[in-house]
């Protein structure tokens, strides 16, 4: 178990990496895809009372976020007809600087704070706390609604891979009940962005500032 | 039987999407509002319901909440049936920009409204955590259409925000429960390892401390986005603009507070971890923020469903405040929690009577609304000061007292600035309120008949608000102060 959820988890890692780094959508979407599917493996290897469930679970996972969501992702953006997230709110390496930081201080957080017990790999904390840091910057970085719902997904992950951590002490049920709601999320964020390009001829958000309050008054936005 | 309540209005969303005649579909959404507060009152009357294995039940809490929302939701179809039917059927012009476009189906439309009366009870039924979470997030996704009913540019962008901003801030909720979990791992195995927050309650002294106490900020952030504290807030002027004055109203007075619950379900399972304490400081703290950045809103703030939107970020910065205050001031916080849904919700369909009649949002072009829609008006007033909290309504009752937990408890500090702020924004609000209603109504506009189904029910909401502050009946005083019980806060 160990050195071969050692090897996913760096392989989580290194998605997380190309998550930062990359402009093409199709891409993108992909990497996310395989991201979710590693994350299936990983829940295939929980141990322990939960085994049959787990095997359940790890099936769940890769049908729906290896392969359905990045689906409907895909078909989101095949409608629209967009390729790239073209100029972000934050470059391309200092997104990646950045990343390099968020990494050092999600290991640091996870050694400061201790599973009480636990059978998962060590890294399987870091990794996820990481994976959501992630995909929390990709809301706020990208200016695309497809990638700014693709972060939403990514930063899913995350807390996914964080609540594997303690999968035996959690019901399958609400497990489930989590999947089917991100399914839903996202179900309905695809369809809003598919709007968003019928009525605007494109899907920046950023360019989406009818509302607010008068100059300088109200900065925050998503 | 508690169960009815949350599939009873789910089937009849499921059907509402399929029936194609408007008549039917009038009949099943008040029906079921009808029928869903009947349940509710027959649940109040009997002792404490369990169902779906100990997942779903009702305490004093949750049904403080759940009558709260299916009183509003009753008020609300009464007030969709006529808003229905007054909406064009074809494409129209914006009323604020001039552009074409058309409503979402209605059969979408009331379907969804329907799903979210069945999250929201099952919001206030949850006795397992993570279901509570997955209600959470079911309010979120059938409220998105709702937002977005007027299929244009505003309300897609306010119905994006929103259901990005909420949904990671539900996220973070969950990985606050996800750390719960962990503070209730035993080291060698064995013992309560479930969400069910009975047995939580039941172990809650063997909870470990900072994974505990961790667990709390998350889901504070996390529930606290959906319920709009500040600084998280920043979904809840915009969605509640766009949407229709309805939706609005249920929005305010209803989802804001299931998400106060979420919140108030992990204050109750700090207290009885005994570390109450650890609860009080962020709570009051962005209770507080809350009512400052409101009233720094309200300031001269040009758009009145705006205005209501901030002066709910304000109410529940007083929640927040209430229950952070403890003692006296949780009931009078639970109190002030329903009567700020009555009156808000009162002045959301009033507003919407008010934008159908002048057709604007800006307060500075309605004018002589007393003359052009002098029902309308009249309530409007009304429910300015009941909202502002001035006697003899309901909102002065609870303000009053959660003022009196606050100096019972010595924080001085912190009534003084609650009183500061609530001064400022009746300032605030009455310059944008009174102008509205006086005067001489603008030239061209010709009186028309004002039907019943617009101001019928924001009337009920604000005579309710009316009785609740000369008389609480003995039976809610009981509710809220088992509620409060709950709480830690000993009354």
């Amino acid at each position: 178990m160990t050195s071969f959820g050692a090897a996913l988890l760096a392989a989580v890692l290194l998605t997380d990496f190309r998550l930062l780094g990359g402009s093409r959508l199709v891409a993108l979407i992909r990497i996310a895809g395989a991201q979710g599917a590693l994350l299936g493996v990983l829940a295939a290897l929980a141990q322990g009372p939960a085994a049959d469930l787990a095997t359940g679970l790890a099936v769940g996972t890769i049908a729906l976020k290896g392969l359905l969501l990045p689906q409907l992702l895909q078909r989101a953006i095949r409608r629209v007809e967009i390729r790239r997230e073209v100029e972000p709110i934050v470059g391309y390496s200092a997104s990646l600087a950045l990343g390099v930081l968020a990494l050092a201080g999600a290991g640091w957080v996870a050694g400061d704070l201790p599973l009480p017990r636990s059978d998962a790999p060590a890294l399987l904390v870091p990794a996820s706390l990481f994976t959501g840091y992630t995909g929390l910057f990709l809301v706020v970085a990208r200016r695309k609604a497809i990638t700014q719902a693709l972060g939403y997904l990514v930063f899913e992950n995350g807390i996914y891979g964080f609540g594997l951590a303690i999968a035996h002490e959690e019901p399958l049920l609400v497990q489930l009940g989590v999947l089917l709601d991100l399914l839903v999320a996202v179900f309905v964020m695809g369809i809003i962005v598919f709007h968003i390009q019928r009525d605007f001829d494109h899907i920046d958000v950023d360019r989406l500032d009818a509302l607010g309050e008068a100059p300088g008054a109200e900065v925050g936005r998503p | 039987m508690i169960a009815a309540l949350v599939w009873g209005p789910a089937l009849a969303g499921g059907a509402a999407f399929a029936t194609r005649s408007r008549r039917a579909r009038e009949v099943l959404l008040v029906g079921t509002a009808l029928g869903h507060a009947a349940g509710v009152g027959a649940a109040a009357l009997a002792p404490a319901a369990r169902a779906w294995r100990g997942w779903l039940g009702l305490d004093a809490l949750g049904l403080l909440f759940l009558a709260i929302t299916s009183a509003l939701f009753l008020a609300a179809s009464l007030y969709t049936v006529g808003y229905l039917r007054r909406e064009p059927a074809s494409r129209h012009s914006d009323l604020e920009e001039g552009f074409a476009f058309s409503n979402e189906p209605e059969a979408v439309f009331v379907g969804c409204l329907l799903l979210f009366l069945a999250s929201m009870t099952l919001v206030t039924l949850a006795r397992h955590l993570g279901l509570l979470w997955v209600a959470v997030e079911a309010t979120t996704l059938s409220t998105a259409p709702l937002i977005y009913f007027h299929r244009q540019h505003r309300s897609l962008e306010a119905t994006w925000k929103y259901l990005l901003v909420c949904s990671v801030g539900i996220g973070l909720a969950l990985l606050g429960n996800l750390f719960l979990a962990v503070a209730s791992m035993q080291p060698a195995g064995g013992g309560a390892e479930s969400m069910l927050l009975d047995e939580m309650l039941k172990h809650a002294a063997g909870l470990r401390r900072e994974w505990l106490e961790a667990s709390f900020l998350l889901v504070l952030v996390g529930y606290g986005t959906k319920m709009g504290l500040a600084p998280m807030h920043t979904w809840l002027p915009d969605a509640h603009s766009e949407s229709p004055s309805l939706v609005s109203a249920l929005l305010s007075g209803a989802l804001l507070n299931c998400a106060f619950l979420g919140i108030l379900r992990s204050v109750e399972l700090l207290g009885a971890a005994g570390d109450l304490g650890f609860t009080s400081g962020p709570l009051r703290a962005l209770g507080l923020l809350s009512m400052g950045v409101a009233a720094l809103f309200i300031l001269r703030q040009p758009d009145y469903k705006r205005m209501l939107a901030y002066s709910s970020v304000e109410h529940m910065g007083v929640l927040a405040l209430g229950v952070g205050l403890g003692g006296a001031a949780v009931p009078g916080a639970l109190l002030h929690a329903l009567n700020h849904s009555l009156a808000k919700a009162m002045l959301f369909l009033l507003a919407g009577n008010l934008l159908a009649r002048f057709a604007t949002k800006r307060s500075a072009e309605v004018r002589g609304a007393l003359r052009a829609t002098p029902i309308t008006a009249a309530l409007w007033l009304a429910g300015f000061f009941a909202i502002a909290g001035s006697p003899p309504f309901g909102l002065f009752v609870s303000e009053f007292a959660i003022l009196r937990g606050a100096l019972a408890s010595g924080a001085s500090a912190a009534a003084a600035l609650y009183l500061t702020l609530l001064g400022v924004i009746f300032v605030a609000m009455a310059a944008g309120v009174l102008p509205m209603a006086l005067g001489p109504a603008p030239a061209g506009l010709r009186p028309k008949p004002e039907p019943w189904s617009a101001w019928l029910p924001p009337a009920l909401l604000g005579g309710a608000v009316l009785v609740l502050g000369v008389w609480v009946p003995a039976p809610l005083a009981r509710l809220l102060e088992r509620a409060a019980a709950l709480l830690g806060a000993a009354g």
